[in-house]
This record gives structure tokens, sequence and C-alpha cells, in this order.
């Protein structure tokens, strides 16, 4: 069969979805976060909520969330996108509500609206993509970088006699009451790729049964923060911060 | 076996090679050639696409649509 006779609308399996615009993304070549933008698009699509969906918008390599998603979004200072989406949800019951937030806004400079987002309950979406390093400043040490991995701010690797212990900010959160749905996730095979979009969709399900926030860890890369090819970066996570991070549900309220 | 084919978006392609290895038939490689952006985009080497969509679904900057034959 030639190739012409297989491209044809009826056979199409897959293609980007609208839900994105047709910006280029800014991001580094084999950056996790564009496939977290993705399979976030794709839920909003598959569930028909592109005109009843509001994104937040951090501050860190995805601040300019708002470029690439063809749905509302509002920018939040640094850190204080759970108390932005907190105050949009309130105000807009009807509507999914979802943060993106990465490790440096969310387990660092907004570790306390994290927090307290998450012990109130609000009925929300938070995305939050964990590399373990601050990649938009040049990747310093972040509070979820590695014991020993070596950052411009660690270039011996993090010694935790000095610099603390990486935060495993997921697992405190799990332990909320007003959490109803916990989980980590990554995206850098095909198949974790579709664990994780189940989990997002999961994740965007239970707002419309006001259970509580949801909140969805994709560990990733940075592939430049870490000074690695994207193909050795995601085989860098594999072996170094999945046995920190391990993948699965924390938490799973009926 | 289906048979498959892809497109890619040349332009958008930043060259990561992410997809490379979750091919699973050795379909697609980088090209010697560089787009607008100087990346060496990537291309397809030869026609033993079984349309499995593993490539586009990695993909971080979704250049990839695939077409399966039915």
């Amino acid at each position: 069969m030639n190739r012409e006779d297989i491209i044809k609308p009826e056979n199409l399996v897959y293609r980007r979805t609208p839900v994105l615009t047709d910006n280029v993304m800014h991001y580094c070549p084999g950056c996790g976060h564009g496939t977290a933008h993705r399979l976030v698009a794709e839920v909003i699509e598959e569930m028909g909520i592109q005109e009843k969906t509001i994104g937040i918008a951090p501050v860190g390599c995805s601040v300019l969330a708002y470029n690439y998603f063809e749905v509302d979004m509002q920018e939040a200072a640094h850190g204080r996108a759970p108390a932005l989406a907190t105050a949009v949800k309130r105000l807009k019951p009807d509507f999914f509500v979802f943060s993106y937030q990465g490790d440096g806004d969310l387990a660092a400079i907004g570790t306390g609206e994290t927090i307290h987002a998450c012990n109130r309950g609000e009925n929300i979406t938070m995305i939050f993509i964990n590399n373990g390093i601050y990649g938009m400043t040049g990747g310093q040490m972040a509070p979820t970088t590695l014991e020993d991995m070596k950052t411009s701010t660690s270039p011996y690797g993090r010694d935790t006699s000095i610099m603390g212990n990486p935060l495993k900010i997921t697992e405190l959160l799990a332990q909320l009451p007003g959490t109803c749905y916990v989980t980590r996730q990554a995206v850098y095979t095909p198949a974790l790729v579709r664990k994780c979009k189940r989990a997002i969709r999961q994740a965007f399900e239970n707002q419309k049964e006001n259970k509580g926030v949801s909140f969805v860890e994709i560990v990733s890369n940075c592939n430049s923060g870490w000074k690695m090819t994207p193909t050795a970066a995601n085989q860098w996570l594999e072996e170094n911060m999945l046995p920190f991070y391990p993948l699965g549900d924390l938490k799973v309220s009926k | 076996m289906a048979k498959g084919a892809i497109v890619i978006d040349i332009e958008r392609c930043k060259g990561c090679g992410v997809c490379i290895p979750a091919c699973p038939n050795k379909v697609i490689a980088l090209a010697k050639k560089v787009n607008n952006k100087g990346y060496n985009y990537l291309e397809v080497q030869n026609d033993n696409c079984i349309g499995c969509a593993n490539c586009a679904v990695v993909c971080p900057d979704g250049c990839i649509t695939v077409y399966r034959a039915k």
C-alpha cells in the first residue's frame, strides 16, 4: 500500500489537538512540559469542556503556558496558582479549573498556598511538574533536587547535612483530608504517557463530583539543567528520579 | 499487520529524538539536514510504519500526525 493511500482523513489515528494553539512552544527540545501540556489539552478536548475550563499559569519555565492552551487562562504571582485557582473556582463553580506548576513554583515559593489549598479541599485540579531543578533561572538547586545531585548552586552535589533533604511534597499532600486524588506519573515513554493521560482525565472528572483537590505530579526531565541530551536525561530520570519519586497512585478516594 | 504512515511537521520539530526509541520498527531517524531553526529534524527512513502512534504520543511538541490503513 502506498503512503498516499494511507494518508487520508478516514485513516487518521493521531493528530495535534486543537485545544493547543499553533504557537511553537519555547521549551527546550525534549522537555516534558510539552508532553504534559498536550495531555491536559487532549483531556479537555475529550471531555468537551474547552469553553468551560480556566487554567492558571505559574511562574517558571511554564510561565507562558497561556500562549499554548486554547482555553481561558490567568497568570498567577509566583507560587500563588492554587490561591488564584481557589478564587476562580469559587466565583465560577461550574467551570473546570486547573493549575499548572513546576517544582520551584509549587514546592518552594508556593508551598504555603499549595498546602492550604489542598487542606481546604478546593475543588480544583493541580498539575505539578517535578524535574528536581530550577530550569528557567539556570539550573539552581530546588527543594526537590535529589541528594548528591549536581546543580549550579550545588556543584559538588546536594549535601543534605547543610542543604536539607529533598522534599516529597506529593506524599505530604496525600495525608491532607482535602485531597481526593493524589498520583505520581511520568511522560517519557509511550506507555507512561497514556497512563498519565488517564490520571489527568480522572483528576478533571473529580471536579464534577466536588470531591476536593485532585493532584497529579509528573516526574519530568530538564535536559538543559541536567546538562544531558534529551534521551540521556530520560534514562537518568528512570535510574535516579524514579527510585526516590516512585510512580503510582498515593491516594484515591472512593 | 496494519500499515501506517506518519506526517512530520518539520519546522515544529526540535530534533530531541525522544520519539526514536519509542518506535518499535525503527522507522524514524534524525535527518542530516536542518530546518529553519537549525535543528536536525525527524524523517521517515523506511516504510515499516504500523501506525501505532507511539512516536506521536511521546513527542513533546506534537509534531507528528499518524494515519493507519483500515
